[in-house]
């Protein structure tokens, strides 16, 4: 992603990457995270509504970048992990705070908003999730 | 369901700085029109895949590049699914020759990696995977397959060396490999002490960055003898997908596209995994081999790591897997990847493999997945 990017591209998705707000469907009761747009699960028959998701879960798995894509090469090494969510939904994101030793499969986590990367020098700077173990 | 494969050919697979993209897909296609024993003007259609010419050279629009350097003004269509590009441009054309519309068809896949610099490619090929939810995090493809990894390790106990041996099995093949990017033998501490990449994951556990072209071409059933007396067949072909992220899945362990792909073929070819002699599969990452041997069912699942144990997918073994030395050795120029399995598939069906060459091979199998497994395509082939 370059800095060619505009605004909206990020803009538009604040409120679930901010807020942790996903999608229920009020017909079978998932709840997704990301965001749906069609339920998956009912289709047409489905109806979605936003839900704050709590912001703790466990590791599902998880790995460590040592080489990084254009944008986070200056954060190497860092942990990324799959995070299921106390509320089901699973995610993917990146783990802050962390020492190797404390990266266990089944740890709780807890989700912070951190600044996740700049686009380039004069670009937009992008906030988003991670996680702290707790 | 059956249509002839009549012709063959394969750029060499690696790093080639001083060639384009243009190159590589003609090499690749005169050398498959030559074997054939056909005419330019013979074809009827051209499928090429390619998964990321305009983020690896800045260039769309390459099936008609191709159709034009060659001089034919035929239906040409490029094809994308990620790394799948290859394995869905060869169903593309299958069905438009079974649809009847298409006598002899040109399947292509071509991909010309080298021009970006490294985080470069390692970007563009997240578009692979989920933009919004995936790379936006940091996240990479290595570290994507690196999760399933962590994970197979967790539930089944596989084990670091297990995934290494598919390195070393797979740079033993290639060393056999003419055209493979390495030639190379290299060993399980190799393996183990190379640069970490993604843990648990090393630099010996990924396939590497490469340019490379692969070409058939498709012939009507009941029209390939006139070309060659000894066409191959494809008889099954089977494509299924999945949620785009990694973490939607409902096993972080299995591919269901790939199980879902394989169940399809198999039913069109009326075997089941039994009846398969040899495959080659899409060893991304060596842990992508132990996942694709579970999920294609030459094993149950959890034992994919025992089979290179057994030494059961070397050349000799039970059920030997990509003889060519796969992605790992030969390269992964992504587009290209799917044509170039079936391309060894072929060579080996022929007995035409020279020192890697099989035994009493008369059925094999080509297994191609986009991303961390949203695209899965599997075709059967026979002599």
């Amino acid at each position: 992603m370059g800095h060619e990017s505009s605004v909206p591209l990020f803009w538009r998705l604040i409120k679930p990457r901010y807020q942790l707000i996903g999608t229920k469907c009020t017909t079978c009761g998932n709840v997704f995270y990301p965001p749906k747009y069609l339920c998956p699960v009912c289709r047409k028959e489905g109806k979605l509504e936003d839900i704050k998701l709590k912001k703790t879960g466990k590791i599902l798995t998880f790995s460590i970048v040592r080489s990084a894509p254009t944008g986070f090469d200056k954060e190497a090494p860092y942990p990324v992990a799959i995070i299921e969510l106390d509320d089901g939904p699973r995610l993917t994101s990146q783990i802050v705070d962390w020492k190797e030793e404390d990266l266990k499969i089944g740890r709780r986590v807890e989700a912070c908003f951190r600044r996740i990367y700049t686009d380039g020098e004069e670009g937009i700077i992008n906030y988003g999730l991670k996680f702290r173990l707790i | 369901m059956k249509v002839a494969i009549i012709g063959i050919g394969s750029t060499n697979f690696g790093e080639y700085w001083d060639q384009n993209l243009r190159q590589l897909a003609i090499e690749a296609g005169t050398k498959a029109i030559t074997d054939a024993n056909i005419r330019g003007r013979d074809i009827d259609a051209i499928y090429l895949g390619n998964m990321s010419a305009g983020r690896f050279i800045g260039q769309e629009h390459v099936a008609a590049m191709v159709s034009g350097e060659l001089g034919l003004s035929i239906p040409a269509s490029r094809v994308e699914g990620a790394c799948a590009s290859g394995g869905l441009a060869l169903r593309q054309g299958i069905f438009s020759i079974l649809s009847g519309q298409h006598d002899i068809v040109l399947v292509g896949g071509a991909e010309k990696m080298t021009d970006l610099m490294t985080d470069g490619v390692t970007s563009s090929l997240m578009g692979a995977a989920d933009q919004e939810w995936e790379a936006y995090y940091g996240v990479t493809f290595p570290s994507l397959y690196a999760m399933i990894a962590r994970r197979h390790m967790h539930e089944f106990g596989t084990t670091r060396e297990q995934m290494a041996k598919v390195a070393v099995k797979n740079h033993h093949n290639g060393s056999l490999n003419p055209i493979a990017q390495f030639r190379n033998e290299i060993t399980v501490e190799q393996v183990l002490n190379s640069p970490m990449v993604a843990d648990p994951l090393t630099l010996f556990d990924c396939s590497p960055i490469t340019d490379g072209a692969a070409a058939l071409i498709l012939c009507k059933d009941e029209l390939a003898k006139k070309y060659t007396g000894e066409p191959i067949y494809i008889v099954g072909s089977g494509q299924a997908s999945d949620t785009l992220a990694l973490h939607d899945r409902k096993s972080l362990t299995t591919l269901d596209a790939t199980v879902k792909a394989a169940q399809e073929a198999y039913k069109q070819a009326g075997i089941t995994a039994k009846d398969i002699d040899f495959a080659e599969v899409h060893d991304c990452f060596t842990i992508a081999e132990i996942v694709a041997t579970e999920d294609l069912g030459f094993c149950k699942k959890g034992e994919g790591g025992k089979l290179l144990d057994e030494k059961a997918t070397e050349i000799g073994g039970r059920i030997p897997v990509n003889t060519s030395g796969g992605l790992k050795a030969v390269g992964h120029p992504v587009g290209a990847t799917g044509i170039k399995q079936a391309v060894e598939i072929v060579l080996q069906l022929r007995e035409k493999a020279g020192e890697r060459q099989i035994k009493n091979a008369k059925i094999g199998l080509t297994h191609n997945v986009g991303g961390s497994g949203a695209t899965a395509v599997v075709h059967i082939f026979s002599r």
